[in-house]
């Protein structure tokens, strides 16, 4: 099989080969999370119990939780393309964490405004400046910084180096959000999922991950889309792009 | 020795030279990152109790006062080992009830800490009504002491 050898893996880091790969897979990602969206809302909000305090107000935590795990596993996985791009100098992988990183930002903006709005109801207040928020919002900023300063550099090799640096210095910032709650008093609850178990019910737990897979796959849809525009700018110059701009963008 | 050896020395190095870096970084800052006091640490003297500073525990049962005013509460906020009387003036939270989780910003007036907010903090344990209930009543049978509510505050487990 074609598919088991080192050589199929190795070629799809060429843009080229990936660029029709990925417009293939997207729509089934695509597809996949809207699927998972629709299971997981529908569990979330009618089949899961109300909680025994908060009643029905804990169920943002069904929209909170997966952005604000996504928002921190994105930032994870963009250095990992980053700091390969970086020591391996594969142009794809510098293309991959340019296309990871508005998403990644805009779960972080989505987590932040969602749990203020979850604050306000249980705790009593929008915003407080306790280590796990105040480490989330610096999450939002990394992912801004590392925007801007792969776009305020014209030199496209340059521009991904000092971003990619930018982001890895950054990266020590995701065990401090992760276990904030567990090494400080915190407001923020701590974890209710653990290695020591899941303190929810099956129901709330099945739509809680369900829609974590939801984000996720929409995440690799929207990541798959960008990436195809991010590959066509970069090698505007190489024959295969032009050919492909020729022949009417197909 | 290949370049791309010498930069994959220098990102892992890097990163973890800035891990050991952050892990001192946030040891001398350790006093700073806590959001709020508990009483024992209050006892011990560990909260700056000549200004404002945050107070959390929990809500001791049977403590909650209203007074006569109608929208003054005086409370006693617990971690099981030490208790401070709480006077508030204002609008609580709708999870604060007896048992939960609080934390108040205020400081020591005449052996009162007078609060200016209090906010509700609650735990990471979500369970439906019933199954709260039947908690309650097989601890009940029981007759332990354990109590459903785990201690909303770290710094009696430090």
């Amino acid at each position: 099989m074609q598919i088991f050898t080192k050589a199929f893996w190795l070629q799809l880091s060429s843009p080229k080969v990936f660029y029709p790969v990925a417009g293939k897979l997207a729509p089934w990602f695509a597809i996949a999370a809207a699927i998972l969206f629709v299971i997981g809302l529908y569990v979330g909000f009618f089949v899961a119990p109300p909680d025994y305090q908060q009643k029905d107000s804990y169920r943002i935590m069904f929209i909170h939780v997966p952005l604000a795990w996504m928002a921190m596993f994105v930032y994870i996985v963009m250095c990992g393309y980053a700091a390969i791009g970086l020591i391996w100098k594969t142009r794809l992988s510098t293309m991959m964490a340019s296309a990871l990183a508005p998403t990644g930002a805009m779960l972080t903006f989505l987590g932040l405004w969602t749990g203020a709005l979850w604050g306000k109801p249980t705790w009593g207040a929008y915003w407080v400046w306790d280590a796990r928020l105040t480490s989330f919002l610096i999450l939002l900023f990394l992912y801004m910084g590392y925007m801007a300063l792969e776009n305020a550099i014209d030199d496209p090799q340059r521009a991904s180096r000092a971003s990619a640096l930018l982001g890895l210095v950054g990266i020590v910032n995701i065990p401090i959000i992760y276990f904030s709650v567990k090494w400080w008093n915190t407001l923020h609850q701590g974890m209710s999922v653990s290695t020591s178990g899941i303190s929810m019910e099956p129901s709330m737990k099945i739509a809680m991950f369900t829609l974590a897979f939801a984000v996720w796959f929409y995440t690799i849809a929207i990541a798959l889309t960008r990436v195809r525009s991010i590959i066509l700018e970069r090698e505007r110059h190489a024959a295969w792009v032009v050919d492909l701009a020729k022949a009417g963008g197909r | 020795m290949k370049s791309r050896h010498k930069r994959l020395m220098f990102v892992g190095g890097g990163l973890a030279g800035l891990a050991i870096v952050a892990a001192l970084l946030l040891q001398a800052f350790n006093s700073n990152m806590v959001f709020f006091f508990s009483p024992s640490d209050v006892a011990q003297g560990k909260a700056p109790t000549a200004k404002s500073f945050r107070l959390g525990g929990l809500v001791e049962d049977g403590s909650v006062q209203r007074q006569e005013d109608g929208i003054t509460v005086n409370f006693v906020v617990t971690d099981k080992a030490k208790s401070i009387p709480v006077s508030y003036k204002g609008i609580l939270p709708d999870l604060f009830r007896e048992g939960q989780g609080v934390i108040a910003q205020g400081k020591f007036e005449q052996g009162y800490f007078v609060a200016d907010e209090v906010l509700a903090k609650h735990d990471e344990e979500y369970m439906a009504p019933e199954v709260a209930d039947a908690l309650k009543k097989a601890e009940a049978n029981a007759g332990s002491m354990a109590t459903v509510q785990t201690v909303g505050t770290k710094g009696t487990a430090q």
